[in-house]
């Protein structure tokens, strides 16, 4: 398309061109109006003229009789710009007059009423005129008529206003509809031009915003958010891709090379059952973490989370609490859960529960206080704590042990990483993130804290009693609580 | 228990001979169907004593097959086999009419103690025991009493729940996974050993006084209660 057919296929100059002829138009119904009521001062201002010219015949003609009223009629006429003036007797002859084809109907009635007329005795061509009609006593007709002339000057005048004002209007609104169009076809075309470049692969580009907050910055700046959210997933996609790259092939080569070993090596009976057991339980440990993965990169593709359900937190960390409490004995820890009642969150008790359960785990796994520095105030204990903050849900796991230092925080909340001295312990790495994941799924958090010392992890979810699900009996507790 | 008709209804030839092979070793009787509606066909016709259907099929997917059997008043127990991995695919398998499910890639182990768990249930709507024994091992789910030799066993809430599913299933195996189902209602993966854990605190109270052992691990499966005697 040309650069002219653009500019005139642009909404806005279409826009702008509708916009001009609707003013066009309400600028002639305007010059209309004036023009019909200047004519219609005019008409009422010749009528009452005629009306008093013709009081001054009929006296003429009460008081001396038609003879006179012919001679006056006959004088008159005769002044210069004189009215036009016709007597006749009861059967339409005139008597007197200087008009001579009229419409005989006229003087049928008497009344106002315009009439085309030509001058007697002249050839002249026709004219308009306002007449009057009046009958005497007798059956004698006056007329008496003043010429339109001054009434179709002013209509010439009014039409030619409206001609000018059309032709200001034409090129006032072309010129601005020009202007506006090509602003914003400008803006357009830059934007174009960011987007296909953005397309053609260059993520990082952002369509331009020209700071005049207008509809058209709003438009980019939205587009911009979308495209920020939309890096971040080609991000995160990326690192899941190379995470799952390097986490999943380190063991699929361990486990092919233990099969090929056993097979290259040979042995007895025992020695393959051996390797292939081994097999099996390297396989396990595989579809375990592909599965922690695959939870993850659904969550943070902020994937279905299935059915939601009311949940009560605190019930989830007893119930988690419960299942771990002999894990906890077993490492000589002690297992605490302080929960309040009535914590009501919507969402999904499977991936809660799990991410419950990740986070007691590892509180097991890492909590455990160093043996060698066992200062007084550390005591070998894991507490749940399901409390309300504000408008959310609190679930807090804290340890004894290590804790972690505050710049790496942020960090182990990452898949895959396991900080330095914990390499040697089980797990895929995966427990804190998949938490993570699965908070982010419900709209919560997962922070870290110092429980100094040991480490405080507190998993945020947005309660849900603003909106009381039905079957809540614990409800009114709550509510009392949150006004306290 | 062994004996049991099972249809096998896989379109992957290879796993479905696989699993033939492996139930008739397990002392099973095993048929295959490639197909959803060969294998609906076939649970129509013969009277098997349960079905194990995956999820994605030709002609007639796994959730269509079952709804459809249960359309027909067909009960037979049906364990769903999928590949797919959403969070809620277990629900849908189960709300379809499906009678347990099991996500690919799976422990033969597992499929088997589930299979047999499934067919051992019976028709639904028959009356639960009130009392189950193993043995001189006595649970009464009215009075939530446990004795053994007469002898009064105090047990926790969990741990009287998952004492009732082993002896539900006395003789069966039930796995790790099944038992963290049933008692505790949790599908997820604990990572941990936890399951093993509470059954040991289980076996000390029921076991230990006594010379013979009726909680027995079996290796590389699960647990199994039953009576050494016999």
């Amino acid at each position: 398309m040309t650069a002219l057919g653009k500019l005139f296929g642009a909404t806005a100059f279409r826009l702008a061109l509708a916009i001009l002829l609707l003013s066009a138009i309400g600028a002639g119904i305007v010059l209309t109006v004036i023009a019909w009521q200047v004519v219609s001062v005019v008409d009422r201002e010749i009528a009452r003229t005629i009306d008093v010219e013709s009081q001054g015949l009929i006296d003429a003609f009460d008081n001396a009789g038609i003879r006179r009223l012919e001679a006056v009629i006959e004088a008159r006429k005769r002044e210069p710009g004189a009215s036009l003036y016709l007597l006749t007797n009861p059967i339409g002859e005139p008597l007197a007059g200087n008009v001579d084809q009229i419409p005989t109907e006229v003087l049928l009635h008497p009344g106002f009423v315009p009439i085309m007329y030509r001058g007697s005795g002249s050839s002249e061509r026709g004219r308009q005129a306002l007449v009057g009609v009046y009958i005497l006593p007798g059956g004698f007709r006056l007329l008496i008529g003043h010429d339109l002339g001054d009434r179709a000057r002013i209509g010439k005048v009014m039409v030619r206003a409206l001609a000018i004002s059309l032709v200001f209007f034409a090129v006032l609104g072309a010129v601005g509809a020009l202007f506006v169009a090509r602003r914003v076809l400008k803006r357009i075309d830059d934007i174009n031009i960011s987007a296909q470049g953005i397309m053609a692969g260059d993520l990082t580009r952002r369509l331009p915003v020209s700071g005049s907050g207008d509809e058209l910055d709003r438009l980019a700046e939205g587009l911009n958010e979308m495209l920020g959210r939309i890096s971040e997933l080609m991000t995160g996609l990326q690192e899941v891709s190379d995470n799952i790259a390097h986490d999943l092939r380190t063991p699929l080569t361990r486990l092919r090379n233990h099969a090929e070993a056993a097979l290259a090596f040979g042995g007895d009976a025992a020695a393959y059952r051996q390797a292939l057991e081994k097999t099996i339980e390297e396989s396990d440990q595989l579809i375990r973490v592909f599965n922690a993965l695959l939870l993850i990169a659904r969550a943070e593709a902020g994937g279905d989370l299935g059915p939601l359900q009311p949940l009560d937190i605190g019930e989830a960390a007893r119930s988690v609490g419960e299942l771990y409490e002999p894990i906890a004995e077993e490492e000589g820890l002690v297992l605490t859960v302080r929960a309040e009642d009535g914590l009501k969150v919507r969402g999904n008790r499977e991936l809660i529960g799990q991410a419950i359960a990740n986070l007691v785990d590892n509180a097991l796994k890492y909590g455990s206080p160093n043996k060698d520095a066992e200062d007084a105030g550390a005591k070998p204990d894991v507490v749940i704590t399901a409390e309300r903050t504000g408008r959310s849900v609190s679930l807090m796991v804290a340890d004894r042990g290590p804790g972690i230092a505050p710049a790496d925080r942020a960090r182990v909340l990452d898949r895959f990483v396991r900080l330095e001295g914990s390499r040697s312990r089980p797990g895929s790495g995966l427990g804190l993130s998949l938490a993570a994941a699965v908070a982010r799924m419900h709209g919560g958090t997962v922070d870290l804290e110092d429980n100094q010392p040991g480490l405080r992890v507190r998993l945020t979810l947005p309660a849900t009693d603003e909106r009381p699900q039905s079957l809540v009996p614990a409800q009114l507790v709550l509510d009392d609580r949150a006004a306290r | 228990m062994s004996d049991m008709r099972i249809l096998i209804i896989e379109d992957d030839r290879d796993a479905a001979a696989y699993l033939a092979k492996a139930f008739r070793e397990a002392g099973h009787l095993a048929d295959q169907a490639n197909d959803g509606v060969t294998g609906y066909d076939l649970a129509l016709e013969g009277a098997y004593d349960a079905a194990v259907g995956v999820r994605m099929l030709p002609k007639m997917d796994g959730l269509t097959l079952v709804g459809a059997l249960r359309e027909q008043k067909n009960e037979t127990p049906v364990l769903i086999l999928s590949a797919l991995g959403q969070v809620d695919d277990r629900v849908k398998g189960l709300r379809a009419g499906g009678d347990d499910y099991l996500s690919k890639p799976y422990a033969f182990s597992e499929l088997l103690a589930r299979v047999e768990a499934l067919s051992r249930r019976g028709p639904k709507g028959a009356p639960e025991e009130t009392v189950l024994r193993v043995a001189d091992l006595v649970l009464d789910r009215l009075s939530h009493k446990v004795t053994r030799r007469a002898e009064e066993i105090v047990l926790q809430p969990r741990e009287f729940r998952l004492l009732e599913y082993l002896m539900q299933n006395a003789g069966k195996v039930v796995t790790r996974t099944m038992l963290l189902e049933h008692v505790w209602d949790y599908h997820f993966d604990p990572q941990t050993n936890v399951i093993d854990v509470h059954v040991s605190r289980l076996r000390a109270k029921i076991d230990r006084d006594f010379d013979a052992p009726l909680l027995n691990t079996v290796r590389g499966a699960g647990y199994m209660i039953r009576d050494g005697a016999r």
